[in-house]
């Protein structure tokens, strides 16, 4: 059994749009998307129950290489990175062509995806990569089991829940509530540096650079507006008189 | 530009927010906007799409399209795009139709804009509006080749008729994939929506996953009752077996607009947002200094739910005497 997880590395803090290139700037800090430690945490859990194999694969810059580092030090057993400047610029097209190649490779039974990227806020790339992939696809899983070469899946939707099954090998995004992430231990952080971790170019999966990244891309950003105007809006710490601050404010609303 | 709106609908229901996009498109200067329905019984929906817009309207009513789920969708698309011709594809969020979209987008290698709010001819080009990094910047996005696919967040427009009238129809034969045939719904529990609905109350006081346990939502409630109002939720919680499914708000939940929104440990995600944003006045407490919710908030305070509650809702009980 074979279980791979997507895992993005985000900007941190205050994400920005680089004026000139039109595209995230992706020079500051970062770390692992916050939604995808929940896929992380869910292979994990699997593992325990079924001995499966765990492999993360992320696509992004080099620096991409520390969010897949906190995936194994949680303890994922291996990583695939693919850093290339090709891909840079990639679109949701490009993004599924290269992830989809990498997993191809892999031919993992089960494939994870978090609920969404917290820079971009998609949430649909599961369902592109799935169908590069063809396999049956779930997404918003807060519920998730394995049995006799099958997955079940309990999700949200805007009428109800709905519970799915699906033969494997498949792909599930799960959805944040379906789990409380671990934090990587001592021993995990340490034991990281010493897990097998793969880059690749996009040449090593066979991919031509014109058909990804920013060449490929079959969107653009046109043109960058200035924020909206944000009112009068207040922000307080909150220390011993923050009870009565909002209730001074509440009266001056008239809202009591 | 020939257009095509896919259209949702639940039991004998088309849905709102994608009869609002098919309005959209009908603005757009195309004589001819299709739609299409999939699933069982869609064939007696099809005129009421013909007074939002639709002068055309596929329909498919194969048992594959029966359950909610997106790939067989992808298939019967695919084969409407390319037969017909269509240029530009056009969703409503939901979770069928996000999944449906990247599905189609990855098949047809077809560039796909989300989460816009608007779209508008440019020079006879089409440009989609989208607020991004929470909203922060609004971005013009737009397409490099055809088909153009559009996914346009949850409420981006009125459903308004447009009194077109009857629409032809068109009979799709269904042929799927294998892969689309994997997954099964083997159970739906559907909500009843019927019975009092926060969406008419004038105080909200909602609950995130800050609050830290199912028992702390007392303070949600001990501060609804003070206030006079109702208490909402995040999916987070609703999903962690907290609080009922009915009191959700956001994309998957209630759009609500109270004249007083108290968010409780809410992180603020987009898909939250998108059911409370036109609340008149938006108090949030949440430890986070930098938490999305703050960027829309009328008054942020950082602190701890546990101590800053309890306080005012003594201070409001001893105000009422
Ligand atoms: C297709 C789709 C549909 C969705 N639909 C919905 C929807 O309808 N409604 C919805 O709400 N979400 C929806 N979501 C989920 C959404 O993206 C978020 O995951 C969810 O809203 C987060 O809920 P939360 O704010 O309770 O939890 P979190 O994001 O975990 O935030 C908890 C917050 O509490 C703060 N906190 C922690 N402890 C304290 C304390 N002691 N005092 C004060 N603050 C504290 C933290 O700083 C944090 O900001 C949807 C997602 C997808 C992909
Ligand atoms: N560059 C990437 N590399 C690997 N996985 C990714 C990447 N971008 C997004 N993902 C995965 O796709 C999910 C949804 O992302 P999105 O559709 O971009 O919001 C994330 O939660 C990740 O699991």
């Amino acid at each position: 059994m074979k279980i791979a997880v997507c895992v993005k590395h985000v900007p941190e803090g205050a994400a920005r749009i680089d004026p000139t290139s039109k595209r995230l700037d992706r020079s500051g800090e970062g770390g692992l998307n916050h939604f995808d430690a929940n896929a992380v945490e869910e292979a994990l859990r699997l593992k325990a129950d079924s001995d499966a194999e765990v492999v993360v694969v992320s696509m992004g810059p080099a620096r991409a290489a520390d969010s897949v580092r906190k995936a194994l030090a949680m303890g994922a057993d291996r990583a695939l990175l693919i850093s290339d400047e090709g891909v840079a610029g990639s679109d949701l097209v490009g993004t599924s062509a290269v992830l989809a190649a990498a997993l191809e490779r892999e031919a993992a039974d089960l494939v994870l995806f978090g609920q969404q990227a917290s820079d971009a806020d998609g949430a649909v790339l599961w369902a592109a990569v799935a169908e590069r992939l063809r396999r049956p696809v779930v997404s918003q899983a807060m519920e998730l089991s394995l049995a006799d070469g099958s997955l079940r899946v309990k999700r949200q939707t805007e009428f109800g829940y709905d519970v799915i099954e699906a033969p494997l090998p498949a792909v599930v995004a799960v959805s944040d509530a379906i789990n409380e992430p671990r934090y990587p231990s001592l021993k995990g952080i340490m034991g990281a540096k010493k897990k097998p971790s793969e880059t690749l170019s996009l040449a090593d999966l066979g991919l031509d650079a014109a058909a990804v990244g920013e060449a490929g891309a079959k969107t653009e950003v046109l043109a960058l507006g200035s924020p909206p105007p944000r009112g009068d809006s207040r922000t307080i710490e909150g220390d011993g008189n923050a009870a009565q601050a909002i209730l001074d404010f509440l009266a001056e609303k008239r809202l009591v | 530009m020939s257009l095509l709106v896919f259209l949702e609908h639940h039991g004998n229901e088309l849905q709102k927010g994608s009869l609002g996009v098919l309005a959209k498109a009908a603005t757009l200067g195309d004589p001819d906007v299709a739609a299409v329905l999939l699933g069982g019984g869609v064939r007696a929906l099809a005129s009421e799409a013909g007074t939002f817009g639709a002068g055309k309207v596929y329909v498919a009513e194969d048992d594959a399209l029966e359950p909610p789920l997106p790939q067989a969708r992808v298939d019967v698309l695919a084969t409407v795009v390319r037969e017909g011709g269509y240029g530009t594809v056009l969703f409503a969020n939901s979770v069928l139709a996000a999944d449906v979209a990247a599905g189609l987008s990855a098949r047809l290698e077809a560039g796909l804009n989300w989460d816009l709010v608007d779209v508008a001819l440019q020079d006879g080009t089409l440009v989609g509006k989208r607020p991004a990094l929470q909203d922060s910047v609004s971005v013009d996005v737009g397409w490099r080749s055809e088909p153009r696919l559009a996914l346009f967040r949850a409420g981006a427009f009125d459903a308004v008729a447009t009194g077109g009238g009857e629409p032809e129809i068109e009979e799709l034969s269904v042929e799927l994939e294998e892969h689309s045939r994997g997954a099964r719904v083997v159970e739906q529990q559907l909500e009843d929506t019927s019975g009092p609905s926060i969406e008419d109350a004038d105080v909200i006081v909602a609950g995130g996953r800050g609050l830290g346990a199912p028992e702390s939502f007392a303070l949600a409630e001990e501060l609804a009752r003070a206030l006079g109002g109702a208490v909402g939720a995040t999916r987070a919680v609703v999903d962690a077996g907290w609080y009922p499914y009915s009191a959700q708000i956001g994309q998957t939940g209630k759009t609500v607009s109270p004249k007083l929104y108290v968010a409780l440990g809410i992180s603020g995600a987009i898909q939250h947002k998108v059911g409370m944003q036109s609340s008149n006045v938006i108090v949030a407490i949440n430890k986070d200094a930098n938490a999305p919710i703050f960027e829309f908030s009328d008054l942020g305070v950082v602190g701890d739910v546990h101590e800053i509650v309890p306080k005012l809702t003594a201070l409001l009980e001893q105000r009422r005497g």
